[in-house]
Parts: structure tokens; sequence; C-alpha cells
């Protein structure tokens, strides 16, 4: 026996009477989880039931690791070129231009200073939403610009990386930033100044033949998906069935790649004590 | 009831049976006052002294084979139980080699002792069969000896001290650590900590196995605990070896002058971490403070010294290794 029952057939409401559910209320997880958004915000992006970390992008990351969201912004209007008249289903800069109206960023890294537990920290921070986090010309520019700032001023270094890699659309100009932004980290190295490198879901292709593996320690989010070629690339190219866990964070640890795992609300105290512990200061409670 | 939980859960070796004995008696007795409102105080004094004396008498003259059983004594802190007691919450531990692994039997991290950051690194045996295998019985591969160096040249990078607690029965003789260069990892490491730029401590706290033990054993100052033995190879397989029977042990023992007295003899290590009576695992906080001071005042004498001076020392150390004729 049903519960309720239709007195008179068909959908009787009016188009103008019919109520939208306002986008963006829920969240639901690839487990199935629905969360409330205010909720999940609250929780850190992670969802409170399964831990699934949410992916986010560079304005949740700066308003978790810096003081009462508070930073200044970094070179942020660096703006993209299109050198090669690239065209694929669509023109390079228009392509840019849907990515920027689309996601109100001017391209797929934002740098930023500010103080985290009361002490200066650089971030560079990526976001995959814009062309999928792809590194062309202006994301190297403005990380090695990051990296400079932080040689100069004396102050630890962190890139949040999320990215499919290089960009296309720039081609070789994009695969050279591999080894632009790893000379800035060199220069940093011998510096001595601490560099910390965060992948988060996904970090892949030349992200993790760069930056992203080359920190002081090299740390994840869990379940993040980090690797150099795809795993559709690897099966088809391979025939060999891949492990359940393949190219996640607990199996890049588990082979050596990361030197810890942390959930996202344990990430500023995490960061914060390394950084004291490795610079020999008093830590900050 | 607290005694009667202590007698429980630790156990006796062969040669402490009549401290065993004792003990139980003790415990008797004292249930026997609880219980019948009998006056046993001055019974359980006689015996309480009588255990004191049993003890000392036992552990002053322990023989080389008995060190060595204490040294592998189920109840004896491991590396992290030190680590844990010397830094409390302040211990951030750092995984993996940036190469094939991250070795469960060799464990490492920052963490502070006071005011001062130290890197630790040190091998980790497991508590009961399970974490026993997870951390294949404190035996490293290669890669254990990678992560213990991309440590120390990191700790070296940021000016950081670095701490090592040697406690292994051997480097893992596994097919898979051949094939990755178990030898070439334990070169590399010996080879870098003699010019490592950072004071380097290095404490022996349980067995000190061979090349296993001096993959991490090269340093400023290298301490033993009282009741460790560090050797070119365990009794057993010299016995083996050389006897052709594994029955010659307490022998081989004795002739390899593998205990912390002899070794400070020969020296070959620097000094000697007193135990409290009956071996470190009696009395775990007092041996973790004993650990702590003498990391402590080292590293104060360490500290001063340029980084030219601190490798010129360490190399006359070890260029002045070594006994001949002629």
């Amino acid at each position: 026996m049903s519960w309720f029952k239709r007195k008179t057939k068909g959908i009787t409401t009016t188009t103008e009477e019919k109520k939208d559910t306002p986008k963006g209320l829920w969240y639901k997880s690839p487990t199935g989880k629905i969360i409330d958004t205010e909720e999940l915000e609250k929780n850190f992006y992670v969802s409170p039931e399964d831990g699934y970390h949410v992916r986010i992008g560079s304005r949740e990351y700066f308003q978790i690791l810096f003081d009462d969201n508070k930073f200044k912004e970094l070179d942020a209007n660096l703006d993209s070129k299109d050198p090669l008249k690239f065209e694929d289903t669509k023109k390079y800069p228009d392509r840019l231009k849907a990515a920027q109206a689309k996601t109100n960023l001017k391209d797929a890294v934002r740098c930023a200073v500010g103080k985290s537990k009361g002490k200066d920290l650089v971030i560079a921070c990526m976001d995959f939403n814009f062309i999928g986090g792809s590194m062309g010309s202006v994301v190297g520019e403005k990380i090695a610009r990051a990296a400079d700032y932080a040689l100069k001023k004396k102050i630890p270094f962190m890139i949040i990386s999320k990215s499919g890699g290089a960009r296309m659309q720039e081609a070789a100009l994009s695969l050279m930033q591999l080894a632009k932004t790893s000379a800035k980290l060199a220069q940093l190295a011998d510096a001595n100044i601490p560099y910390i490198s965060l992948s988060t879901d996904p970090t892949t292709g030349g992200t993790t033949a760069s930056f992203a593996m080359l920190g002081d320690i090299n740390i994840s989010e869990p379940g993040a998906l980090i690797g150099f070629a795809g795993p559709r690339v690897v099966r088809d190219t391979t025939g060999q069935e891949l492990p359940e866990d393949f190219q996640t964070a607990e199996f890049l640890l588990e082979h050596g790649f990361l030197d810890f795992i942390t959930e996202r609300r344990d990430l500023k105290n995490k960061v914060n004590l390394y950084i004291d512990l490795i610079t020999n200061q008093p830590l900050r409670v | 009831m607290l005694t009667k939980i202590k007698l429980n859960s630790m156990e006796y070796l062969e040669f402490e049976l009549p401290i065993k004995e004792l003990q139980e008696q003790l415990e008797k007795c004292q249930i026997i006052g609880e219980e019948s409102e009998v006056d046993v105080t001055e019974t359980c004094k006689q015996i309480e002294e009588k255990l004191l004396k049993t003890k000392k008498e036992i552990y002053k003259n322990l023989t080389a084979w008995q060190r060595v059983q204490l040294s592998r004594h189920p109840n004896r802190p491991y590396t992290l139980d030190y680590i844990k007691a010397l830094c409390g919450d302040s211990f951030l531990e750092l995984h993996g080699d940036r190469n094939v692994k991250d070795d469960k039997a060799m464990i490492g991290g920052l963490g502070k002792i006071g005011d001062q950051t130290y890197m630790f690194v040190g091998q980790q045996k497991g508590y009961n069969t399970k974490t026993r295998q997870y951390r294949n019985f404190g035996m490293s591969n290669p890669e254990g000896y990678r992560k213990a160096l991309r440590l120390m040249k990191s700790a070296e990078k940021f000016n950081i001290p670095v701490v090592t607690l040697i406690d292994t029965p051997g480097a893992y003789p596994g097919l898979e650590a051949e094939e990755r260069g178990q030898g070439e990892a334990i070169a590399r490491n010996i080879l870098e900590m003699t010019r490592l730029k950072v004071p380097i401590i290095c404490v022996i706290i349980g067995e000190g196995a061979s090349g296993g033990a001096l993959g991490i054993g090269v340093g400023d100052r290298v301490l033993m605990l009282e009741n460790t033995w560090y050797s070119v190879i365990s009794p057993e397989s010299c016995s083996s070896i050389l006897w052709r029977s594994w029955e010659y042990k307490e022998q081989a023992a004795e002739a390899l002058k593998l205990t912390a007295p002899d070794m400070k003899k020969l020296k070959l290590v620097d000094d000697i971490i007193k135990e409290p009576l009956g071996g470190a695992h009696i009395d775990r906080e007092k041996t973790f403070l004993t650990v702590r001071d003498a990391i402590e005042k080292n590293y104060n004498q360490l500290k001063n010294l340029s980084p030219k001076e601190l490798v010129k020392e360490r190399m006359d150390k070890y260029a002045n290794m070594g006994v001949f004729k002629g």
C-alpha cells in the first residue's frame, strides 16, 4: 500500500508555480553522502561521515591556511598570451576567456603571502577549475616569482598542486615550466629555505615531474590521486591490471614518495609544526 | 594489586628465575597480610631485602650471553617508545626514501628535546606477532637505509643535529634487498655519515648487529646502553659458522667481546649509559630520563664545534680504530 495517493492524474502544478531547488545547498560525496554545503565548509570541505576530501581551490585553501583569511596576493594580474596561435576545438584565447568568465580566476594558480599561525608563509595554490589546473607560462612565472619573493624575504614556501599537467595549448613552452620552476626551487634549497609541497586531488603529469615531488617534505590529503601517467594510459600501455589503490596518496606513501598524509583539518597545524621543527624555533600552539 | 599485574605481564629470563621466585613469595606474603590481618610487615621487608640482594648479585655478574638476552627482552623499550617519551607531541614522523618504499623497520622524524630540534632515525621492532612482522623484526631493507640518509641530509641542510637509535638483529637478508643493493645502501650511509656537517649522536638501545647497525651508527658520539650488544655478527650466527653448531652461542658471545664495557675498552664506543637494576624495561621512565640526559649532555659538548672541526674529529676517531703490529 502506498503512503500517498494521487487524487488527480498527471502533473497539476503550473510551470509558474513550480519551485526551483536553489543550486549549491547540498553536496553529494562520491560515496553518496548528502551534506549541507554550509556544514561542509565548516568541516574544512571534508564530508563528515565518510571523510571524503572534496576538491577545493585557492580561495578555500587560503581561507584554511592564512590567519583570518588575510593575505596579500602576488602578481594577480599576470595573463596568458597565445604565442603559438593554438586552435583545437576552440581557439586558445577563447578558451582562456571562457575559463576566466566561468571561474572568475585569471589563470590556474594564485600566489599569496600572509600570516599562518602568526608567521609569514608564501603559498602558491593551483586551481583545477581553470583548464584542468594546467601549467602554462603564467603558472610557471607566477610560481617562480612567488619563490623569488620567499627567497628575498626568507619566508617558508608552500605549493599546493592540483593539476592535470602541462597546458597543451602552450606546447613546449609549457613543458619548460617544469625546468623553470625546478630551477627556482634549487635556488630556494641553496638558501636553506623550507619548501613544502602539498599534492592534492588530482596532481598528475608535469607537476609530479617537477615541483610537486621536490619538497623538503612532500605531503598529501587522504585519497588524493597523484601520478605521472594517468591510470588509463598505464593500463593500456602495459596491459596489466592495476591495484585498486593505484596512484592514491596512500599508495605513494607506501612507495616512499610522501612524508605523510594529513587530514585537511590538521593541515595548518602540521605544516607549521614542520616549519617550527626544521627551523629550530619554539613550537607555536 | 599493582604488583600482581606487573608480575603477570613481566617475562623472566632463565637466569632471572630466582628473582621471579622471590617476587612471587613477596606477593603471596602481601596477599596474606591483606586478607588475614596477620602482621607480615617484617616478613615482607625481609623478602624485599633478599630480593634486592639477589637482583644485585645476578645483575652485577652478568655474562655476555645474559646481556644479549636482556638486550632482546620482550618488554624492553623500542625506538618509538624512546622518541615519544623524549619528544612527546612535538614528534613529527616523516616517511619514505623517495625511491621505492617506506620501510617500516626504519623510522624517522623531527622532534624536540627541550628547545632543541633533533632528527631521529632508528630501527623499530614490533610488540606482538602482527607488529613484529609489520616491522620486519627490526631488519631494514635498502630503502630503510636510504630513508635514513634522506632524513639525515635534510637535517644537515637545516643545521639540525641527528640522533640515531640502534636496535636491529641485522639488515634484512632478502632477495629483493640484494636486488636493490643492501650493501650499497649501507656503504653510502656510512660514507655520508662520516662527513655530515651536523652533530650525530648514536645510541645502541638493544641489538647492534653488524652492518645493519653501522648503517646508521657512525657518529661523533656512540653510546651503548648497559645491557646491549654490538658486534660484527650475532653470537648465534658466529657459533654456527665457527663451531658449526648453534650450541656454542654462550662461548661465542664471550669471545666476540660484544658487551658495552668490552666495546668501551676497545675504544669502539664512547660511553655507556647506565640502566636501572634489572634492565631498561624494569623502569622505563628512568631509562628514558637517563637517555635524554645523555643526548643533551653530548649535544652540548658538540654544538659549538664548527662543521669543519666536527667532521675532522669524527674522521680522526674512525681513522684510529683498529689494532695491528708494525
